[in-house]
Protein backbone atom coordinates (compact mmCIF):
# COMPACT_ATOMS: atom_id res chain seq x y z
CA UNK A 1 0.00 0.00 0.00
CA UNK A 2 1.18 3.49 -0.83
CA UNK A 3 1.70 6.04 1.92
CA UNK A 4 -0.47 9.11 1.54
CA UNK A 5 0.48 12.35 3.30
CA UNK A 6 -2.65 14.12 4.43
CA UNK A 7 -2.45 17.92 4.53
CA UNK A 8 -3.51 19.58 7.77
CA UNK A 9 -6.84 20.97 6.47
CA UNK A 10 -7.98 17.44 5.55
CA UNK A 11 -6.95 15.76 8.76
CA UNK A 12 -10.28 16.36 10.40
CA UNK A 13 -11.62 13.89 7.83
CA UNK A 14 -8.94 11.30 8.54
CA UNK A 15 -9.41 11.30 12.29
CA UNK A 16 -6.31 13.45 12.68
CA UNK A 17 -4.01 11.03 10.82
CA UNK A 18 -1.21 12.78 8.90
CA UNK A 19 -0.22 9.63 7.02
CA UNK A 20 -2.52 6.87 5.84
CA UNK A 21 -1.87 3.65 3.95
CA UNK A 22 -4.06 3.33 0.87
CA UNK A 23 -4.41 0.68 -1.81
CA UNK A 24 -4.78 1.59 -5.49
CA UNK A 25 -3.05 0.93 -8.80
CA UNK A 26 -3.17 4.55 -9.81
CA UNK A 27 -3.93 7.90 -8.22
CA UNK A 28 -7.61 7.84 -9.28
CA UNK A 29 -8.14 4.40 -7.73
CA UNK A 30 -6.18 5.40 -4.67
CA UNK A 31 -8.39 8.45 -4.13
CA UNK A 32 -11.52 6.30 -4.49
CA UNK A 33 -10.18 3.92 -1.86
CA UNK A 34 -9.31 6.88 0.34
CA UNK A 35 -12.83 8.23 0.05
CA UNK A 36 -14.29 4.87 1.06
CA UNK A 37 -12.04 4.81 4.08
CA UNK A 38 -12.71 8.46 4.93
CA UNK A 39 -15.98 9.58 3.33
CA UNK A 40 -16.01 13.17 2.11
CA UNK A 41 -12.33 13.44 1.20
CA UNK A 42 -12.86 13.33 -2.54
CA UNK A 43 -15.39 16.11 -2.39
CA UNK A 44 -12.58 18.26 -1.04
CA UNK A 45 -10.06 17.14 -3.68
CA UNK A 46 -12.00 16.69 -6.91
CA UNK A 47 -14.28 19.02 -8.82
CA UNK A 48 -17.67 18.11 -10.33
CA UNK A 49 -15.97 16.61 -13.40
CA UNK A 50 -13.75 14.39 -11.31
CA UNK A 51 -10.60 16.46 -11.92
CA UNK A 52 -8.20 17.54 -9.19
CA UNK A 53 -9.23 21.00 -8.00
CA UNK A 54 -7.03 23.77 -9.33
CA UNK A 55 -5.78 24.91 -5.93
CA UNK A 56 -4.63 21.41 -5.01
CA UNK A 57 -1.57 19.55 -6.23
CA UNK A 58 -1.02 15.83 -5.88
CA UNK A 59 2.50 14.44 -5.96
CA UNK A 60 3.77 10.90 -6.39
CA UNK A 61 7.06 10.98 -4.57
CA UNK A 62 8.64 14.26 -5.73
CA UNK A 63 6.64 14.75 -8.90
CA UNK A 64 3.32 16.47 -9.48
CA UNK A 65 0.87 14.17 -11.25
CA UNK A 66 0.20 16.85 -13.90
CA UNK A 67 3.76 16.21 -15.12
CA UNK A 68 3.08 12.45 -15.07
CA UNK A 69 -0.21 10.87 -16.19
CA UNK A 70 -2.64 12.82 -14.04
CA UNK A 71 -5.13 10.64 -12.17
CA UNK A 72 -3.91 7.67 -14.24
CA UNK A 73 -0.42 7.96 -12.79
CA UNK A 74 0.49 4.47 -11.56
CA UNK A 75 1.25 4.02 -7.88
CA UNK A 76 3.25 1.23 -6.31
CA UNK A 77 3.50 0.10 -2.72
CA UNK A 78 6.66 2.00 -1.88
CA UNK A 79 5.39 5.31 -3.30
CA UNK A 80 4.69 8.34 -1.20
CA UNK A 81 1.69 10.36 -2.32
CA UNK A 82 1.35 13.97 -1.12
CA UNK A 83 -1.71 16.17 -1.31
CA UNK A 84 -0.72 19.83 -1.25
CA UNK A 85 -3.46 22.45 -1.10
CA UNK A 86 -2.91 26.19 -1.39
CA UNK A 87 -2.55 27.66 2.08
CA UNK A 88 -2.75 31.35 2.83
CA UNK A 89 -1.74 31.51 6.47
CA UNK A 90 0.40 34.42 7.52
CA UNK A 91 -0.25 38.04 8.39
CA UNK A 92 -3.40 40.00 7.74
CA UNK A 93 -2.37 42.38 4.99
CA UNK B 1 75.94 38.00 5.43
CA UNK B 2 76.54 41.43 4.05
CA UNK B 3 75.05 44.40 5.81
CA UNK B 4 72.72 46.44 3.64
CA UNK B 5 71.07 49.69 4.46
CA UNK B 6 67.55 50.48 3.32
CA UNK B 7 68.54 51.98 -0.04
CA UNK B 8 70.95 49.18 -0.82
CA UNK B 9 68.31 46.55 -0.08
CA UNK B 10 65.80 48.28 -2.34
CA UNK B 11 68.37 48.63 -5.09
CA UNK B 12 69.23 44.93 -4.78
CA UNK B 13 65.58 43.95 -4.90
CA UNK B 14 64.96 46.07 -7.97
CA UNK B 15 67.91 44.46 -9.73
CA UNK B 16 66.38 41.02 -9.21
CA UNK B 17 62.81 41.68 -10.32
CA UNK B 18 60.86 43.02 -13.26
CA UNK B 19 59.45 46.52 -12.98
CA UNK B 20 56.79 48.07 -15.16
CA UNK B 21 55.88 51.69 -15.50
CA UNK B 22 52.19 52.62 -15.20
CA UNK B 23 52.20 53.06 -18.99
CA UNK B 24 53.51 49.53 -19.52
CA UNK B 25 50.97 48.05 -17.14
CA UNK B 26 48.19 49.98 -18.84
CA UNK B 27 49.27 48.61 -22.25
CA UNK B 28 49.26 45.04 -20.97
CA UNK B 29 45.84 45.49 -19.37
CA UNK B 30 44.41 47.18 -22.46
CA UNK B 31 45.68 44.29 -24.56
CA UNK B 32 43.40 42.08 -22.48
CA UNK B 33 46.21 40.08 -20.91
CA UNK B 34 45.28 37.99 -17.92
CA UNK B 35 47.20 39.58 -15.10
CA UNK B 36 46.81 39.04 -11.40
CA UNK B 37 47.11 42.54 -9.97
CA UNK B 38 47.62 42.65 -6.23
CA UNK B 39 47.42 45.73 -4.04
CA UNK B 40 49.70 45.09 -1.07
CA UNK B 41 49.11 48.35 0.79
CA UNK B 42 47.39 48.66 4.11
CA UNK B 43 43.64 48.68 4.32
CA UNK B 44 43.33 52.42 4.97
CA UNK B 45 45.35 53.10 1.82
CA UNK B 46 43.38 50.63 -0.30
CA UNK B 47 40.03 52.15 0.62
CA UNK B 48 41.16 55.56 -0.62
CA UNK B 49 41.35 54.14 -4.12
CA UNK B 50 42.91 51.25 -6.00
CA UNK B 51 43.50 49.90 -9.50
CA UNK B 52 40.22 48.74 -11.02
CA UNK B 53 40.94 45.03 -11.31
CA UNK B 54 43.16 44.60 -8.28
CA UNK B 55 42.95 42.18 -5.41
CA UNK B 56 43.65 43.46 -1.93
CA UNK B 57 46.23 41.45 0.04
CA UNK B 58 48.07 43.56 2.59
CA UNK B 59 51.84 43.04 2.60
CA UNK B 60 51.77 41.11 5.85
CA UNK B 61 49.45 38.48 4.35
CA UNK B 62 50.90 38.35 0.84
CA UNK B 63 52.79 35.04 0.97
CA UNK B 64 50.05 33.44 3.04
CA UNK B 65 47.21 34.37 0.71
CA UNK B 66 48.63 34.74 -2.79
CA UNK B 67 47.94 31.11 -3.68
CA UNK B 68 44.22 31.65 -3.10
CA UNK B 69 44.31 34.12 -5.97
CA UNK B 70 46.98 32.70 -8.26
CA UNK B 71 48.46 29.24 -7.94
CA UNK B 72 50.14 29.10 -11.33
CA UNK B 73 53.78 30.00 -10.75
CA UNK B 74 54.25 30.96 -14.40
CA UNK B 75 51.31 33.35 -14.54
CA UNK B 76 52.19 37.03 -14.37
CA UNK B 77 51.55 38.65 -11.00
CA UNK B 78 51.69 42.43 -10.77
CA UNK B 79 52.04 43.85 -7.30
CA UNK B 80 51.89 47.45 -6.31
CA UNK B 81 52.11 49.59 -3.23
CA UNK B 82 51.91 53.36 -2.85
CA UNK B 83 55.26 54.30 -4.42
CA UNK B 84 56.93 51.15 -5.71
CA UNK B 85 59.31 50.40 -2.81
CA UNK B 86 57.33 47.96 -0.69
CA UNK B 87 56.20 46.14 -3.83
CA UNK B 88 59.81 45.73 -5.00
CA UNK B 89 60.72 44.09 -1.71
CA UNK B 90 57.56 41.98 -1.73
CA UNK B 91 58.22 40.81 -5.28
CA UNK B 92 61.35 39.04 -4.10
CA UNK B 93 59.34 37.10 -1.54
CA UNK B 94 56.98 35.86 -4.23
CA UNK B 95 59.96 34.82 -6.31
CA UNK B 96 61.11 32.73 -3.36
CA UNK B 97 57.77 30.94 -3.59
CA UNK B 98 58.54 30.12 -7.20
CA UNK B 99 56.52 32.81 -8.95
CA UNK B 100 58.51 33.43 -12.10
CA UNK B 101 56.76 36.48 -13.48
CA UNK B 102 56.41 38.90 -10.61
CA UNK B 103 56.23 42.50 -11.69
CA UNK B 104 56.44 45.51 -9.41
CA UNK B 105 54.69 48.69 -10.50
CA UNK B 106 57.09 51.64 -10.70
CA UNK B 107 55.70 54.55 -8.71
CA UNK B 108 52.94 52.35 -7.29
CA UNK B 109 49.38 53.56 -6.99
CA UNK B 110 50.48 57.19 -6.91
CA UNK B 111 52.31 56.76 -10.20
CA UNK B 112 49.23 55.15 -11.72
CA UNK B 113 46.95 57.88 -10.46
CA UNK B 114 49.32 60.67 -11.56
CA UNK B 115 49.45 59.14 -15.03
CA UNK B 116 45.73 59.95 -15.16
CA UNK B 117 44.54 56.36 -15.34
CA UNK B 118 41.25 55.13 -13.88
CA UNK B 119 41.08 53.95 -10.31
CA UNK B 120 38.28 52.71 -8.13
CA UNK B 121 37.21 53.87 -4.70
CA UNK B 122 35.75 50.77 -3.11
CA UNK B 123 32.71 50.50 -0.90
CA UNK B 124 34.06 49.04 2.31
CA UNK B 125 32.72 48.15 5.67
CA UNK B 126 33.25 50.63 8.45
CA UNK B 127 35.24 49.56 11.48
CA UNK B 128 32.00 48.90 13.40
CA UNK B 129 30.55 46.91 10.53
CA UNK B 130 33.65 44.78 10.22
CA UNK B 131 33.17 43.69 13.79
CA UNK B 132 29.39 43.35 13.59
CA UNK B 133 29.47 41.18 10.47
CA UNK B 134 32.73 39.33 11.15
CA UNK B 135 30.95 35.94 11.37
CA UNK B 136 29.61 36.61 7.89
CA UNK B 137 32.71 37.99 6.27
CA UNK B 138 34.78 35.04 7.49
CA UNK B 139 32.53 32.76 5.40
CA UNK B 140 34.36 32.54 2.10
CA UNK B 141 31.01 32.33 0.25
CA UNK B 142 30.05 35.75 1.55
CA UNK B 143 33.20 37.63 2.46
CA UNK B 144 33.28 41.39 2.69
CA UNK B 145 31.94 41.72 -0.86
CA UNK B 146 28.89 39.61 0.00
CA UNK B 147 28.23 41.63 3.12
CA UNK B 148 28.41 44.86 1.14
CA UNK B 149 25.87 43.40 -1.30
CA UNK B 150 23.53 42.70 1.60
CA UNK B 151 23.98 46.22 2.94
CA UNK B 152 23.14 47.62 -0.46
CA UNK B 153 20.06 45.38 -0.87
CA UNK B 154 16.40 46.17 -0.42
CA UNK B 155 13.92 43.54 0.67
CA UNK B 156 10.17 44.02 0.92
CA UNK B 157 8.19 42.08 3.50
CA UNK B 158 4.49 41.63 2.87
CA UNK B 159 3.22 41.55 6.44
CA UNK B 160 4.95 42.09 9.78
CA UNK B 161 3.14 39.17 11.36
CA UNK B 162 4.12 35.58 12.09
CA UNK B 163 6.30 35.06 9.02
CA UNK B 164 7.44 38.65 8.57
CA UNK B 165 8.66 38.92 12.17
CA UNK B 166 11.46 36.34 12.16
CA UNK B 167 12.29 37.14 8.54
CA UNK B 168 12.67 40.85 9.34
CA UNK B 169 14.68 40.18 12.47
CA UNK B 170 17.17 37.90 10.75
CA UNK B 171 17.43 40.05 7.63
CA UNK B 172 18.05 43.08 9.82
CA UNK B 173 20.61 41.28 11.95
CA UNK B 174 22.30 40.06 8.78
CA UNK B 175 22.68 43.62 7.58
CA UNK B 176 20.24 43.79 4.69
CA UNK B 177 20.39 47.55 4.27
CA UNK B 178 16.78 48.40 3.51
CA UNK B 179 13.70 46.59 4.73
CA UNK B 180 10.29 47.64 3.48
CA UNK B 181 7.31 46.45 5.49
CA UNK B 182 3.76 46.46 4.16
CA UNK B 183 1.31 46.21 7.03
CA UNK B 184 -1.62 48.34 8.08
CA UNK B 185 -2.45 46.33 11.18
CA UNK B 186 -1.90 47.26 14.81
CA UNK B 187 -0.40 44.98 17.45
CA UNK B 188 -2.88 42.83 19.34
CA UNK B 189 -2.12 40.73 22.40
CA UNK B 190 -3.05 37.58 20.48
CA UNK B 191 -0.21 38.33 18.03
CA UNK B 192 2.52 38.05 20.63
CA UNK B 193 2.41 34.24 20.73
CA UNK B 194 4.35 34.23 17.44
CA UNK B 195 5.00 37.76 16.12
CA UNK B 196 8.38 38.34 17.72
CA UNK B 197 8.88 41.78 16.20
CA UNK B 198 6.39 43.16 18.70
CA UNK B 199 6.17 43.21 22.47
CA UNK B 200 3.71 43.92 25.25
CA UNK B 201 4.52 47.60 25.19
CA UNK B 202 3.56 47.74 21.50
CA UNK B 203 -0.04 46.56 21.88
CA UNK B 204 -2.25 49.00 20.02
CA UNK B 205 0.64 50.50 18.02
CA UNK B 206 0.92 50.14 14.25
CA UNK B 207 3.02 47.08 13.46
CA UNK B 208 5.27 49.00 11.08
CA UNK B 209 6.21 51.30 13.96
CA UNK B 210 7.01 48.63 16.51
CA UNK B 211 8.86 46.73 13.76
CA UNK B 212 10.96 49.81 13.03
CA UNK B 213 11.86 50.26 16.70
CA UNK B 214 12.80 46.62 17.15
CA UNK B 215 14.89 46.57 13.98
CA UNK B 216 16.73 49.79 14.82
CA UNK B 217 17.45 48.47 18.27
CA UNK B 218 19.01 45.38 16.72
CA UNK B 219 20.88 47.01 13.89
CA UNK B 220 21.08 50.75 13.27
CA UNK B 221 22.54 50.06 9.79
CA UNK B 222 19.11 49.05 8.54
CA UNK B 223 16.74 51.54 7.01
CA UNK B 224 13.09 50.62 7.55
CA UNK B 225 10.44 51.84 5.15
CA UNK B 226 6.92 51.40 6.46
CA UNK B 227 4.06 51.04 4.01
CA UNK B 228 1.10 51.38 6.33
CA UNK B 229 -1.62 50.61 3.84
CA UNK B 230 -3.26 47.55 2.37
CA UNK B 231 -1.42 46.38 -0.74
CA UNK B 232 -3.82 46.62 -3.66
CA UNK B 233 -3.82 46.55 -7.43
CA UNK B 234 -3.61 50.34 -7.30
CA UNK B 235 -0.37 50.57 -5.32
CA UNK B 236 1.37 47.17 -5.59
CA UNK B 237 3.61 47.95 -8.56
CA UNK B 238 4.61 51.28 -7.06
CA UNK B 239 5.49 49.73 -3.71
CA UNK B 240 7.35 46.69 -5.07
CA UNK B 241 9.31 48.31 -7.89
CA UNK B 242 12.09 49.74 -5.71
CA UNK B 243 12.98 46.45 -3.99
CA UNK B 244 15.28 43.62 -5.01
CA UNK B 245 13.33 40.74 -3.49
CA UNK B 246 9.87 40.29 -1.97
CA UNK B 247 9.02 38.00 0.96
CA UNK B 248 5.37 37.05 1.16
CA UNK B 249 3.81 36.46 4.53
CA UNK B 250 0.24 37.45 3.79
CA UNK B 251 -2.73 35.60 5.17
CA UNK B 252 -5.15 35.72 2.27
CA UNK B 253 -5.45 34.53 -1.29
CA UNK B 254 -6.21 37.85 -3.04
CA UNK B 255 -2.92 39.28 -1.71
CA UNK B 256 -1.01 36.14 -2.69
CA UNK B 257 -2.21 36.33 -6.30
CA UNK B 258 -1.70 40.10 -6.37
CA UNK B 259 1.88 39.94 -5.06
CA UNK B 260 2.69 37.04 -7.39
CA UNK B 261 1.44 38.86 -10.46
CA UNK B 262 3.11 42.15 -9.50
CA UNK B 263 6.45 40.38 -8.93
CA UNK B 264 6.11 38.61 -12.27
CA UNK B 265 5.39 41.88 -14.09
CA UNK B 266 8.30 43.66 -12.38
CA UNK B 267 10.76 40.77 -12.60
CA UNK B 268 11.23 40.55 -8.83
CA UNK B 269 12.03 37.23 -7.12
CA UNK B 270 9.35 36.25 -4.61
CA UNK B 271 10.08 34.11 -1.58
CA UNK B 272 6.68 32.68 -0.84
CA UNK B 273 5.63 30.90 2.32
CA UNK B 274 2.48 29.98 4.14
CA UNK B 275 1.65 28.27 7.40
CA UNK B 276 -1.30 26.49 8.92
CA UNK B 277 -1.53 24.84 12.33
CA UNK B 278 1.67 22.74 12.41
CA UNK B 279 2.49 22.78 8.71
CA UNK B 280 4.37 25.14 6.45
CA UNK B 281 5.25 25.57 2.77
CA UNK B 282 8.14 27.55 1.31
CA UNK B 283 9.23 28.11 -2.28
CA UNK B 284 10.82 30.75 -4.50
CA UNK B 285 9.37 32.14 -7.71
CA UNK B 286 11.97 33.93 -9.81
CA UNK B 287 10.71 35.58 -12.99
CA UNK B 288 14.34 36.02 -14.08
CA UNK B 289 14.75 32.25 -14.27
CA UNK B 290 13.09 30.91 -17.43
CA UNK B 291 12.30 27.60 -15.75
CA UNK B 292 10.86 29.00 -12.56
CA UNK B 293 7.16 28.51 -11.95
CA UNK B 294 5.02 31.19 -10.35
CA UNK B 295 2.26 30.96 -7.75
CA UNK B 296 -0.34 30.62 -10.50
CA UNK B 297 1.55 27.69 -12.06
CA UNK B 298 1.02 25.81 -8.79
CA UNK B 299 -2.41 27.08 -7.98
CA UNK B 300 -4.13 28.29 -11.17
CA UNK B 301 -7.34 29.13 -9.32
CA UNK B 302 -7.93 30.15 -5.72
CA UNK B 303 -10.03 27.98 -3.46
CA UNK B 304 -13.60 29.17 -3.05
CA UNK B 305 -13.97 31.43 -0.01
CA UNK B 306 -14.19 29.43 3.17
CA UNK B 307 -12.95 26.16 1.67
CA UNK B 308 -9.42 26.53 3.04
CA UNK B 309 -9.45 27.54 6.70
CA UNK B 310 -7.34 30.44 7.95
CA UNK B 311 -4.95 30.50 10.90
CA UNK B 312 -7.54 32.49 12.83
CA UNK B 313 -9.86 29.49 12.50
CA UNK B 314 -7.44 26.60 12.63
CA UNK B 315 -4.74 28.08 14.82
CA UNK B 316 -0.99 28.00 14.33
CA UNK B 317 1.87 26.76 16.49
CA UNK B 318 3.75 29.91 17.50
CA UNK B 319 7.19 28.52 16.65
CA UNK B 320 6.15 27.38 13.17
CA UNK B 321 6.36 30.82 11.53
CA UNK B 322 9.70 31.19 13.31
CA UNK B 323 11.05 28.27 11.28
CA UNK B 324 9.33 29.13 8.03
CA UNK B 325 10.03 32.89 8.15
CA UNK B 326 13.69 32.18 8.96
CA UNK B 327 13.87 29.93 5.90
CA UNK B 328 12.48 32.80 3.83
CA UNK B 329 15.27 34.99 5.18
CA UNK B 330 17.85 32.35 4.23
CA UNK B 331 16.53 32.21 0.69
CA UNK B 332 16.55 36.00 0.38
CA UNK B 333 20.12 36.27 1.63
CA UNK B 334 21.29 33.50 -0.72
CA UNK B 335 19.79 35.23 -3.72
CA UNK B 336 21.04 38.68 -2.74
CA UNK B 337 24.57 37.38 -2.24
CA UNK B 338 24.36 35.07 -5.25
CA UNK B 339 25.32 31.95 -3.35
CA UNK B 340 23.94 28.42 -3.16
CA UNK B 341 20.89 27.09 -4.94
CA UNK B 342 17.66 28.97 -4.40
CA UNK B 343 14.46 27.06 -3.68
CA UNK B 344 13.24 27.62 -7.24
CA UNK B 345 11.09 24.87 -8.73
CA UNK B 346 11.02 23.13 -5.37
CA UNK B 347 8.31 23.32 -2.75
CA UNK B 348 9.54 22.65 0.76
CA UNK B 349 6.85 21.07 2.93
CA UNK B 350 7.40 21.18 6.65
CA UNK B 351 5.32 19.24 9.15
CA UNK B 352 6.43 20.04 12.67
CA UNK B 353 4.25 17.32 14.22
CA UNK B 354 6.25 14.47 12.75
CA UNK B 355 9.13 16.87 12.02
CA UNK B 356 9.38 15.98 8.37
CA UNK B 357 10.89 18.21 5.72
CA UNK B 358 10.01 17.14 2.19
CA UNK B 359 10.97 18.82 -1.07
CA UNK B 360 8.57 18.41 -3.97
CA UNK B 361 9.31 19.38 -7.57
CA UNK B 362 7.12 22.12 -8.97
CA UNK B 363 7.12 23.02 -12.62
CA UNK B 364 6.39 26.02 -14.73
CA UNK B 365 3.03 25.62 -16.45
CA UNK B 366 3.40 26.58 -20.13
CA UNK B 367 -0.29 27.53 -20.06
CA UNK B 368 0.11 29.79 -17.02
CA UNK B 369 -1.94 32.96 -17.61
CA UNK B 370 0.89 35.11 -16.21
CA UNK B 371 4.26 33.44 -16.85
CA UNK B 372 3.27 30.96 -19.57
CA UNK B 373 3.92 31.05 -23.28
CA UNK B 374 0.78 33.01 -24.12
CA UNK B 375 -0.04 35.15 -21.11
CA UNK B 376 -3.62 36.34 -20.83
CA UNK B 377 -3.18 38.32 -17.63
CA UNK B 378 -0.83 41.18 -18.42
CA UNK B 379 -1.84 43.73 -15.82
CA UNK B 380 -3.04 43.64 -12.25
CA UNK B 381 -6.69 42.67 -11.91
CA UNK B 382 -9.35 42.80 -9.20
CA UNK B 383 -8.06 40.04 -6.94
CA UNK B 384 -10.95 40.11 -4.51
CA UNK B 385 -13.26 39.34 -7.36
CA UNK B 386 -10.84 36.73 -8.75
CA UNK B 387 -10.97 35.00 -5.38
CA UNK B 388 -14.74 35.13 -5.24
CA UNK B 389 -14.87 37.85 -2.59
CA UNK B 390 -16.92 41.01 -2.72
CA UNK B 391 -14.81 43.59 -4.52
CA UNK B 392 -13.39 46.20 -2.22
CA UNK B 393 -12.82 48.71 -4.98
CA UNK B 394 -16.00 50.62 -4.19
CA UNK B 395 -15.28 50.61 -0.46
CA UNK B 396 -11.85 51.97 0.30
CA UNK B 397 -12.27 51.13 3.96
CA UNK B 398 -14.23 47.98 3.42
CA UNK B 399 -11.31 45.64 3.00
CA UNK B 400 -10.70 44.69 6.60
CA UNK B 401 -14.34 44.14 7.28
CA UNK B 402 -14.69 41.82 4.33
CA UNK B 403 -11.55 39.93 5.22
CA UNK B 404 -12.83 39.43 8.70
CA UNK B 405 -16.07 38.09 7.36
CA UNK B 406 -14.12 35.61 5.30
CA UNK B 407 -12.07 34.57 8.29
CA UNK B 408 -15.03 34.28 10.61
ZN1 LIG C 1 3.14 30.89 -13.75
Amino acid sequence: MATLFVPTPLRRLTGGASKVEVQGDNIGALLQALDQQYPGVNERLLDGDGNVKRFINIFVNDDEIGSLQGLNTPVSDSDKVSIVPAMAGGAIV
Amino acid sequence: MSRLNRDQLVALAKSQIIEWSPQELKQHLDAGEKLTVVDIRERDEFVQGHLPSSTFIPRGHLELQIEQHQQDREAPVVIYCAGGVRSALAARNLQEMGYENVISLIGGFNGWKNAGYDFKIPTVLTEDQRIRYSRHTILSELGEAGQIKLLESKVLLIGAGGLGSPAAIYLAAAGVGTLGIVDFDTVDVSNLQRQILHGNKDVGRPKVESARDRIHDMNPDVKVIGHMEPITSANALDIIKDYDIVLNGSDNFPTRYLVNDACQFLGKPLVDASIFMFEGQVTVYDPNDANSPCYRCLYPDPPPPGEVPSCAEGGVLGVLPGIVGSLQAVEAIKMLAGIGEPLIGRLLMIDTLDMSFRTLKVRKNPECPVCGEHPTVTELIDYEQFCGLPSSVAHPNGQTTERELVLA
